[in-house]
């Protein structure tokens, strides 16, 4: 798979610096009118809901009472004070604390084990990139049905091993569900970390990795002195992007647990789903809705800029 | 002599871990396809049988008569449609990005930054709007989301394929006399023909693979086949074999159009930070 890494920064200056044309007004026009529809839809459905959630928030809206009348900041403080809430941010964050290590390190060693020459290394590939294009909630159904204490084959292995029948209880049991989502997410999601450390360890500079050799650098000194400098642009990103699809983190425990035993495994998109959607608390969710958003456009644009993802 | 045996050895071992590996990556999809193919009987013996005695399809049979193939229907149509739309808006507003620097930086990044709002802070208030204007459970409400929730991707994956073309074509095109629409349909669409049809194949799998906005905004005329799926969960086990089927319906699809696009695979799932 061959490999060039994030476009040469100067390369793309020097484009985008001749891409400003001394443009004729007629040719202004032009320009705004390729951008305006897009923009439309995105505000339509990006900053009208923002508005919309602002405006209830300040509110107090349930399903039995449409009150409209301004009440400050009262589902603000409902909200700091929902214990369940701050149990379901908890959890959030407890599967991304979990997860993300163990996909980085697990994708990083198969890449490194399929970086060198192998037969059929296409097709290893080609297969192993598979659970990444599973609908997510299709995911959560396969590995439910796995799980299954009686005729799925997980408890049959552990069976095989341990050498008598075991009944494991995997999306009921409190200490074994968290085991069974993680399962299930790093199954789906350790490929992709696989596929972009792959591409980012083909365009490591083979030079640097013979000099060191020369020199009589070992193989933990190599990797950490040059092979994880280089791979690290990559890397950051596919933190980003796993971090960011993990704190919204659904479908898999949808289909698992549905936030359960009780509100055990219940992730914050968990949590805004049943407050809005079950238990109809439209002005409570709004504030919910609304501090997720704000607290992840500064966190996405902070990290943005920190990874080299930006635009430029 | 003794080195090249050695080498052989650890070439040998590398194959071996790499079969494992990707084995035990497959397994689950391959439970899930087997149980497809059993009886009744056969999903519910114990101990576990890890494949039919044949294969036999009548589970299929079953969603296609009672009618709950439809939904894979409706998921085409959803995510076609909104792929077609998404990626007409969003090309031509990545041109106007990648060209004219339309909107400096700031515009582009917080385009990217759209992408990463998690879906249930917004579904929420889109779906009282939903409500109010009656797009509940239609096509065309949940085109409308889909479209929207893949604009900033198909732009900012198509503004990285357009910088990648050189600008000289389509001046010569400018001095030939062709107009600036023109140039985009004759000159910069066919240059950037892989990055469009690789984006497409994205854009359409995460549509039609989509969750919890078919599950906020369907209820029985557009379920999509990821909702379709959910509802035979339950207390009742007897439903396994039509969750297998169903999810293989909509799995099966996806497996044969991203067969077919390995090469921009790298690019396509990294937001193009990497360029496979």
């Amino acid at each position: 798979m061959p490999a060039s890494l994030f476009r040469s920064s100067t390369r793309a200056r020097s484009v985008t610096a001749a891409a400003i044309p001394r443009t004729a007004p007629k040719e202004r026009g032009f320009r705004y009118a390729l951008v305006a529809p897009s923009i439309f839809v995105l505000l339509l459905i990006g900053i009208f809901p923002l508005v919309y959630l602002l405006v209830v928030s300040f509110q107090n809206l349930t399903m039995t009472d449409m009150d409209t009348s301004f009440q400050g900041l009262l589902n603000y403080r409902l909200m700091v004070q929902d214990v369940r809430m701050w149990q379901a941010l908890l959890h959030t964050l407890l599967f991304i604390a979990l997860a993300l290590p163990v996909e980085l390190v697990l994708g990083l060693a198969m890449a490194q084990l399929f970086i060198d020459r192998l037969p059929g290394r296409a097709v290893f590939v080609a297969l192993l990139v598979l659970p990444v294009m599973v609908s997510p909630i299709v995911a959560g159904a396969t590995w439910s049905l796995m799980f299954d204490n009686r005729f799925g084959p997980i408890n049959q292995i552990i069976g095989w091993l341990a050498g008598g029948e075991v009944a494991l209880l995997w999306t009921i049991n409190p200490d074994l569900v968290y085991a069974a989502i993680l399962t299930a997410e790093i199954w789906q999601w350790t490929p992709f970390m696989f596929l972009l450390l792959l591409a980012a360890l083909a365009a490591v500079d083979k030079s640097q990795l013979e000099a060191a050799s020369i020199d009589g650098a070992g193989y933990w000194r190599t990797f950490f002195k040059i092979v994880l400098p280089a791979i690290w642009p990559v890397m950051a990103v596919a933190i980003l992007i796993r971090g960011l699809d993990l704190f919204r983190l659904f479908d898999i425990v949808w289909a698992l647990t549905k936030g359960g035993p009780g509100t055990m495994t219940e992730t914050v998109s968990m949590f805004t789903y049943v407050k809005g959607f079950q238990q109809f608390d439209t002005s409570f969710t709004a504030a919910v809705a609304l501090m997720i958003i704000v607290l992840l456009t500064l966190v996405v644009t902070v990290a943005l800029k920190r990874v080299g993802l930006e635009a430029r | 002599m003794n080195a090249a045996r050695r080498r052989n050895l650890r070439s040998g071992v590398r194959l071996l871990a790499a079969v494992a590996i990707t084995a035990l990556f497959l397994f689950p999809i391959y439970w899930l396809f087997m149980i497809s193919f059993k009886t009744a009987e056969e999903i519910f013996s114990y101990p576990p049988k890890w494949w039919p005695g044949q294969i036999q399809f009548s589970n299929y049979a079953v969603l296609f008569k009672d009618g709950d193939a439809t939904t894979v229907w409706n998921s085409l149509v959803v995510a076609g449609v909104s792929t077609v739309v998404a990626m007409f808006l969003g090309t031509i507003c990545a041109y106007s990005l990648a060209r004219f620097r339309t909107g400096g930086e700031n515009l582009a990044n917080w385009i990217i930054s759209q992408r990463m709002i998690p879906p249930v802070a917004v579904v929420f208030p889109i779906f009282l709007v939903y409500v109010f204007f009656h797009w509940v459970d239609t096509y065309f409400g949940l085109i409308l989301l889909y479209t929207a929730f893949n604009l900033p991707y198909v732009i900012w994956m198509m503004r990285g394929y357009i910088l990648d073309i050189p600008r000289a074509l389509e001046e010569a095109a400018l001095v030939d006399g062709y107009s600036r629409w023109q140039v985009l349909w004759k000159v910069v669409f066919p240059m950037c023909r892989a990055g469009l049809f690789a984006t497409a194949i994205f854009t359409f799998v995460f549509a039609w693979n989509e969750f919890l906005f078919a599950l906020v905004l369907t209820r029985t005329e557009v379920t999509t086949y990821t909702v379709q799926v959910t509802h035979y969960f339950g207390g009742q086990s007897n439903f396994w074999a039509k969750i297998s089927a169903m999810s293989v319906l909509g799995t099966v699809p996806i497996f044969i159009v991203v067969g077919f696009m390995q090469r921009y695979l790298v690019r396509g799932i990294s937001l193009g930070a990497v360029k496979g």
